[in-house]
């Protein structure tokens, strides 16, 4: 007599249509559209990338013209920022592991969950409507007077397709936050909350707090540019200065939104493969929210150079360099949990030890351009384009990886090649240095940002620079590669590859649809490693 | 209780109110979380006026003759008198509010149906007052015309362009509002809420406040910055 | 569940209140208390909106939560205008001979003028 055993039921296999995803509620499928869109627009952020650097691989403006490569860095910069390093940890990995992280059976609001989707979706089709036609030539920050009244180019579409995605920003901090608060199982009181889930609360106050003012500042710059109303117009009395204390008010705290969760991150993996609680917990929790306050007040660090008052720029310098305590504190922190862990080698903690050197440069460096005198160099050179790679690729997009193949296993109950990983991880952070140190030099020896064209004696860095683009670009295509065919050929995952605290680890892989089945009570802390064994295979 | 821990399900199994969502354990944990989420949405609302209230903040000290010279060209009348039936609109709303609470379900539809009146008022005040500067050309732009030195001229069309701004995006919250509240006297009308269960009138009276309150700054700065004529 | 029910009363009193507050308002805009006109004319705003706020939207009687958006609201409303405005009203403060001198001082676009002599 055979006996048929059903397969378990999890959030992919419940129902299979189309409409079943478009129309989806559950916040694990939301994580997963994102996941898709995001990483689209990280190809196509690429691509205009490639164009930069095979421009840039001489000294003459030879490959593209002036404009296009205008265009190029600003479709560059416009989809990396908005389209990919704002949304991608908190939209991906935050919807679809923090609600497991609470043990709660979804997001507080999810139907303005799947509507932030939606909405994210609009604006990237507006976006990617003003790509296909022609594009934008303003740089990714928009700066008036050129943007409401002077450039020529797809002004407005990018600027409807920024305004738009703000909203789906919105109403994600917004659900996380409400579902932070009252969504938490019996027992998780704020102490014992994972991390992760301490920095995704802290990136949705900044995102509710800042992003409805990028939203108002676009919309003005977008009524001067169709409708003639001077608010930013230097011809009728208007000062371009004050977009850019607008814009970057948002700008600024928006690039904490996009470091916040990454830091997340490494806090729990961390922890997972040293096998250890994170030293000094409930100070790396509220180093979280002392980012995301602090950084509000520092935006005008980007108008050093723009004629602000000299009193007011040695407020915000002297601020500058407060905010970058709190981030140290982390990094201390984290480096002081590894102290006498048993470090475990696997490709998410690869992934960490990457981001702690990395971000380290590139958060020294910030203190560098924190510096007044050494701002008036160095603004508006290869030092900051190189300084804010190192956060945010060596960075985010590093703490990125180290979720995603941290959580790849729950989110698919599939293993991934660990030596492909291994490898990938290795290649990335091998061509993302070879990219971006040469231009702390270049910055430093005043080769300017935003030209197509420089002096002769800029070549060599910019070749050493392109040449680890390259090495950059098959790195990630490695990680797609291996990750979609972990899909096909993966091994079975099971609940706890792992072997990692957390209520995420103790449902299956994938989880079920209403994550559990009955609602778990906790009444340890979050990383109580010590009860677990120390050696892993 | 509301300090954010769930309570188990009922173990006895009975029927859940019709109003509760799956993935929340009571009504109560459902209420608390839509009002917190109202809350913080009204929090990005503040910041998303504040972005405006910035610009005017900066070109009131830049430029006080022309804000002088631009609050005057705006009637005080209609001004004070929207602000008067806006106040009034969120005492009716408060008290739809209290209706819906004390399960007094015809109030609550008469008390909605006056805040909705009130608020269509409003709107229809505006558009007369936009109506009457659209015919002095007094909107910003290439058809911008006032008599005068160039420079007040230049001056006005940004206290204008403020204006317009500033009116516009409250107006715009108030068509929002009076559709929202369209639904919910809808709702109300059906008798869908109870004493149990009364959230989307809460949540929508606290939309309707917020939009009284951003008048409430809006009246003084717009249309009362110098009528004791110091500057002209 | 159970939402704080306000008597009618109070209502009542709050929008006669907030009547009374617009009519000094408007009153008082038409006196001349010289730069006090706007200070006070903000300050009457804050405080209908605060009646608003405590009553009309029941924070009063809400938690210490709510309380606290509230507040957090109004203070980064507050950094925006004040940090912004730090820079704009400290232009111009205690420059070097030749330059302007008064508080916030703008740039202009304006005809070319000769640069000063530089000094020997």
């Amino acid at each position: 007599m055979t006996t048929t055993v059903l397969p378990r039921v999890t959030y992919v296999n419940v129902r299979h249509s189309v409409a079943s995803w478009l129309l989806t509620k559950d916040h694990k499928r939301i994580g997963i559209l994102y996941l898709i869109v995001v990483s689209i627009a990280f190809l196509l952020g690429g691509i205009f990338a490639v164009g930069v650097r095979i421009e840039l691989t001489t000294p003459q403006g030879d490959f593209v013209s002036a404009d296009t490569y205008n265009r190029l860095f600003t479709m560059h910069g416009v989809f990396m920022v908005f389209f990919v390093l704002v949304p991608v940890v908190p939209a991906v990995l935050g919807n679809f592991a923090m609600p497991l992280m609470i043990g709660a059976k979804d997001v507080a609001f999810p139907r303005i969950n799947l509507l932030s989707w939606y909405v994210f979706v609009t604006g990237f089709l507006f976006t990617l409507t003003a790509m296909v036609t022609g594009g934008v030539d303003t740089g990714w920050t928009f700066y008036t007077p050129y943007s409401s009244s002077a450039s020529n180019s797809n002004v407005m579409l990018t600027g409807v397709g920024v305004f738009i995605t703000g909203f789906s920003s919105i109403l994600t901090g917004l659900n996380f936050m409400v579902t932070i608060h009252r969504m938490r199982a019996p027992g998780l009181t704020w102490f014992r909350l994972p991390l992760f889930v301490w920095a995704i609360y802290a990136t949705s106050l900044v995102m509710i707090l800042a992003t409805p003012v990028i939203a108002i500042t676009v919309g003005m710059m977008a009524l001067e540019r169709a409708l003639g109303f001077g608010i930013f117009d230097p011809r009728l009395g208007g000062d371009p200065v004050l977009f850019q204390h607008l814009f970057w008010f948002y700008s600024h705290p928006a690039v904490y939104i996009m470091i916040l969760p990454p830091m997340g991150v490494i806090s729990e993996v961390i922890a997972c493969f040293s096998r250890k609680n994170i030293f000094g917990y409930s100070f790396v929790a509220f180093s979280s929210l002392a980012i995301a306050v602090f950084g509000f007040l520092v935006w005008a660090h980007h108008l050093f150079v723009s004629g602000i008052s000299p009193y007011s720029a040695m407020v915000f310098s002297f601020l500058s360099f407060a905010v970058a305590i709190p981030s140290a504190v982390k990094t201390f922190n984290w480096t002081a949990t590894l102290y006498q862990g048993a470090i475990w080698w696997r490709a998410p903690m690869m992934w960490v030890f990457g981001f702690l050197g990395l971000f380290l440069v590139g958060g020294l460096t910030g203190l560098f351009l924190a510096s007044l005198g050494l701002d008036v160099h160095l603004h508006d050179t290869y030092f900051v384009v190189a300084h804010f790679h190192y956060i945010m690729v060596g960075g985010a997009i590093m703490g990125y990886f180290a979720g995603l193949h941290y959580w790849w296993p729950k989110m698919t109950g599939k293993m991934f090649s660990n030596s492909m990983a291994m490898l990938a991880a290795l290649l990335v952070f091998v061509g993302f240095n070879l990219t971006f140190f040469p231009q702390f030099i270049l910055g430093y020896l005043g080769m300017p940002r935003r030209y197509h064209a420089y002096s002769e004696e800029f070549q060599v860095l910019n070749v050493l620079s392109s040449a680890g683009a390259s090495i950059l670009a098959v790195g990630y295509s490695l990680i797609a590669a291996y990750l979609l065919y972990s899909l096909w050929r993966g091994e079975e995952a099971g609940a706890n590859p792992w072997k990692a605290t957390g209520l995420e680890w103790q449902i299956e892989s994938p989880p079920p649809p209403d994550n559990f089945a009955v609602t778990p009570i906790v009444n340890e802390g979050a990383y109580e490693y010590s009860k677990r064994e120390i050696k892993v295979v | 209780m509301s300090n954010g821990l769930a309570a188990h399900a009922d173990p006895h199994g009975h029927a859940h109110h019709p109003a509760l969502q799956h993935h929340f354990q009571t009504l109560d944990q459902q209420h608390e979380a839509a009002t917190l989420g109202m809350w913080v949405f009204l929090v990005t609302e503040v910041m998303f006026f504040g972005g405006l209230l910035m610009a005017y903040l900066l070109y009131r000290v830049w430029y006080p003759e022309a804000w002088s010279e631009g609050s005057l060209e705006l009637d005080i009348r209609l001004g004070g008198f929207n602000t008067v039936v806006l106040i009034a609109s969120s005492l009716t709303m408060a008290l739809g509010v209290r209706a819906a609470q004390t399960g007094a379900q015809r109030t609550t539809v008469r008390w909605l149906l006056l805040t909705m009146a009130l608020g269509l008022t409003f709107l229809v005040v505006k558009f007369f007052e936009y109506k009457e500067k659209w015919d002095l050309n007094h909107i910003p732009g290439p058809n911008f015309v006032f008599e005068g030195p160039q420079e007040m001229s230049d001056h006005l069309q940004i206290f204008f362009s403020l204006y317009f701004g500033l009116t516009g995006l409250h107006a715009l919250h108030m068509v929002i509002g009076v559709s929202i509240l369209s639904v919910i006297t809808w709702m109300a009308h059906r008798r869908r809420f109870t004493p149990e269960w009364y959230t989307p009138v809460e949540i929508s009276g606290l939309y309707w406040h917020f939009v009284d309150i951003v008048w409430i700054f809006l009246f003084p700065l717009l249309y009362l910055v110098d009528r004791a004529h110091q500057l002209g | 569940m159970a939402g704080h029910v306000s008597p009618t009363k109070v209502y009542y009193t709050i929008f006669g209140s907030l009547m009374v507050l617009t009519a000094v308002t408007v009153t008082v805009a038409f006196i001349n208390l010289g730069g006090l006109n706007f200070p006070v004319a903000l300050g009457i705003a804050i405080l209908k909106a605060t009646l608003v706020i405590l009553f009309f939207m029941h924070v009063k009687y809400s938690s210490r939560l709510t309380k606290l958006i509230c507040g957090t609201a109004f203070f980064f409303l507050l950094v925006l205008f004040g940090l912004t405005l730090s820079d704009y009203l400290s232009r111009g403060w205690f420059t070097a001979p030749g330059g302007t001198t008064g508080a916030g001082t703008r740039v202009t676009i304006g005809p070319a003028t000769p640069a000063p002599p530089a000094e020997p």
